[in-house]
């Protein structure tokens, strides 16, 4: 009995193209998002290169720019997944960033101080866990009005943007409080929030090791159950092409070297001479490692805990899903404070960049977290969504707002109706394309 | 009742009613069923039949009656405390989530989980193979989301949720309907077979020829309430018929 059960599946005769979609099991969707992403990154280049005579897009700078601009926006898209796949919208994300933002610089900066006296090591700390804490506090709250009073989340969430924006002006009367806590600044990026060269090597090691652990165990977990393997080649390729993607990164942000200032400023601090040829690499950003730190995270609850398949049984049958004995409720409320919390994780990180509070933080930001989580292929019709989509649609719109001001057209406008377009046109392909697999 | 001589029934739903903004959708009704035994339930559509067996699989909570099961009174307030008496249900609508492979539906709310507590997908796959290996050996879309998938591999897909979990007490919602001759045919010694397990099985049917084929006894509800029960092999299809149409019981079987 075994033995049928195991028979092999029926291998059709089909081009080369779909042989190799076939044998490394690559979602056809992410290539075409990858390959829209390089499309942007080299349309932006080129245009730099031949009409201003500057490509400055395909730059360690600007890519390492870019890497710290995605952080806070890619780590609310990989909650907005989840809150999609479920069937809901969660429009008050950019408010919850600007009112934990607010609290957390009147506490650091105004409140702590007097207890703990200035730049006390654990002020940052403190301030980090009541921002989540915040964060997550008003998540649940307004989980608890979408499941259990029944009220659509549209509302709830839209309610949330204006009350917790009007929230965030009255914490301070819209006084703008700066700076933050130094080492909390350090959260942000910059030539100190980083880990330099060094640590980015280690940070990749770890990463590559990760990569290999993933592919040889889950070839053994297979051959244990007796499924069909992938062919050789083609988990010889997956392994190539993980190490390929981690080591080019970490060339490119070990190749942004600090500015003179910054060199200046850290010699002086160590009472030498800056040498000559001096190159210190920034290295990986702290914000984007807190990014591939959630998006791990995210990943592994998403597709490895009972947690997100029921993420996924809600979005596809809420019905079915009750049915089978899931709290369906319960899991709106836990999926909305994850949200919430996920938001005072961009407000820590959105604050400590600008290295001040202001009512206006993270303003429209539930807008680009939304269309992340779109052009990243989350369905809104519920059941379907990644969480590295999520990521790869953060970065498409981040590229497309930086570009924009990098070729010359940074006053808004037409930035805006650039990013518009590409978030309709997104959706439409992404229906083109489900409409084909079906 | 001619029942009464066999011990203690597996279930009994003892006057149970259920109202719905004013409407009695159940209206104190009492029905039994014992071990290896298929009891039909009949009746037009809103008669109460799914209202009624809904209150049983933890979907729906009775405003007023009792549930016993083997004797013994329990409180059936959700579907995980009906799977916890070994209650499972095939609904008319199957339950599946669409968007989801044939494993992750079949182990939907009881996940396999390894030492880690993280969900096993390739053990909760090779027991989807195993299971479906014995109901539907054609069966092949393992990894494809059950939207894929013809009604008649949904279906098997639902039966094999609810058998695999050891069910003392099947419920089946019209399991048929959607179905083929050949596969009609499947379900119909699958139940043979569970019954032969000693599995009490409640099935919903519109099709009378089914019910006095598969059943040992037929309930019939109108309007919320219990026409009779009656042993199919005391009554004609005809019988049935006229409870069905004109809620009365035949002189004979009373």
């Amino acid at each position: 009995m075994t033995d049928t059960s195991h028979r092999p599946q029926t291998q059709e005769k089909d081009g080369p193209i779909a042989a190799f979609l076939r044998a490394t099991e690559l979602d056809p969707r992410l290539i075409g998002m990858v390959g829209a992403l390089f499309m942007i990154w080299v349309g932006f280049h080129v245009y730099g290169e031949f009409v201003l005579g500057d490509g400055s897009f395909l730059t360690p700078r600007n890519l390492w720019n870019l890497s710290v601009q995605t952080a806070s926006i890619g780590i609310m898209a990989t909650g907005m997944v989840l809150v999609i796949i479920t069937r809901n919208i969660d429009l008050s994300v950019g408010s919850i960033v600007g009112v934990t933002g607010m609290y957390m610089g009147l506490l650091q900066v105004e409140w702590l101080p007097q207890w703990l006296g200035l730049g006390h090591p654990m002020i940052w700390v403190i301030t980090v866990i009541f921002g989540l804490a915040v964060g997550a506090l008003i998540g649940a709250f307004q989980g608890s009005l979408i499941a259990y009073l029944s009220i659509p989340s549209f509302i709830v969430t839209l309610g949330g943007l204006l009350v917790w924006r009007g929230v965030a002006f009255l914490a301070a009367d819209g006084r703008t409080i700066s700076p933050v806590d130094a080492t909390f600044n350090l959260i942000g990026g910059g030539p100190f929030g980083a880990i330099g060269g060094t640590g980015s090597w280690i940070v990749a090691a770890i990463a590559a090791a990760g990569v290999i652990w993933m592919i040889v165990n889950g070839r053994a977990n297979r051959k244990l159950h007796g499924f069909p393997l992938r062919p050789m080649w083609a988990e010889v390729f997956m392994a190539a092409l993980g190490l390929g993607v981690i080591g080019g990164a970490t060339l490119v942000v070990n190749a942004y070297p600090w500015p003179k200032g910054i060199l200046k400023q850290y010699y002086e601090g160590l009472g030498q001479e800056v040498p000559e040829n001096a190159f210190i690499s920034h290295g990986y950003a702290y914000p984007v490692l807190i990014l591939l730190v959630v998006a791990i995270g995210m990943t592994i609850l998403m597709t490895r805990t009972r947690f997100g398949r029921y993420v996924f049984a809600i979005g596809g049958n809420p019905e079915a899903a009750a049915l089978s004995g899931i709290n369906t409720r319960a899991m709106t409320v836990k999926i909305f404070t994850l949200m919430g919390a996920l938001a005072g994780l961009a407000g820590v990180i959105a604050s400590a960049r600008l290295n001040s509070a202001t009512n206006a933080l993270g303003d429209l930001d539930e807008l680009y977290v939304i269309a992340s989580a779109v052009v990243g292929g989350t369905s809104l019709a519920g059941g379907v969504g990644t969480i590295y989509g999520a990521i790869i649609g953060a970065l498409v719109l981040v590229s497309l707002q930086t570009g924009m001001v990098l070729i010359g057209f940074g006053d808004g406008s037409y930035r805006k109706i650039v990013i518009g377009a590409a978030l309709v046109l997104a959706v439409y392909l992404d229906i083109l394309y489900r409409k084909r697999i079906k | 009742m001619s029942t009464s001589n066999r011990g203690t029934p597996l279930v009994e739903l003892r006057d149970i009613s259920i109202a719905f903004g004013g409407i009695k959708a159940v209206d104190h009704v009492s029905i039994d069923l014992y071990p290896g035994e298929v009891v039909g339930l009949l009746g037009h559509n809103g008669a109460g039949k799914s209202t009624l067996i809904k209150c049983l699989s933890g979907a729906y909570q009775a405003d007023s009656g009792e549930i016993l099961i083997n004797g013994e009174k329990v409180e059936i307030k959700n579907p995980r405390d009906a799977r916890a008496q070994n209650i499972e249900t095939i609904y008319q609508t199957l339950a599946l989530a669409d968007n989801l492979d044939a494993a992750s539906n079949l182990f939907l709310g009881r996940e396999l989980v390894n030492s880690m507590g993280f969900v096993d997908e390739t053990k909760m796959e090779a027991e989807t193979r195993k299971i479906m290996g014995r109901l539907n050996p054609n069966f092949r879309k393992f990894n494809v989301p059950v939207s894929a998938l013809s009604g008649g591999q949904r279906q098997s897909v639902a039966i094999a949720r609810a058998v695999y979990f050891n069910a003392k007490i099947l419920i089946m919602d019209e399991p048929t309907a959607a179905l083929g001759p050949h596969e009609t045919q499947m379900v119909a010694e699958l139940i043979q077979e569970l019954k032969a397990q000693g599995l009490g099985i409640f099935l919903i049917e519109h099709d009378i020829h089914s019910v006095m084929k598969l059943c040992d006894r037929a309930a019939v509800m109108k309007n919320g309430q219990l026409v009779g029960t009656v042993k199919v092999d005391e009554v004609t299809d005809e019988d049935i018929l006229g409870m069905i149409i004109l809620g009365k019981k035949p002189a004979k079987a009373a």
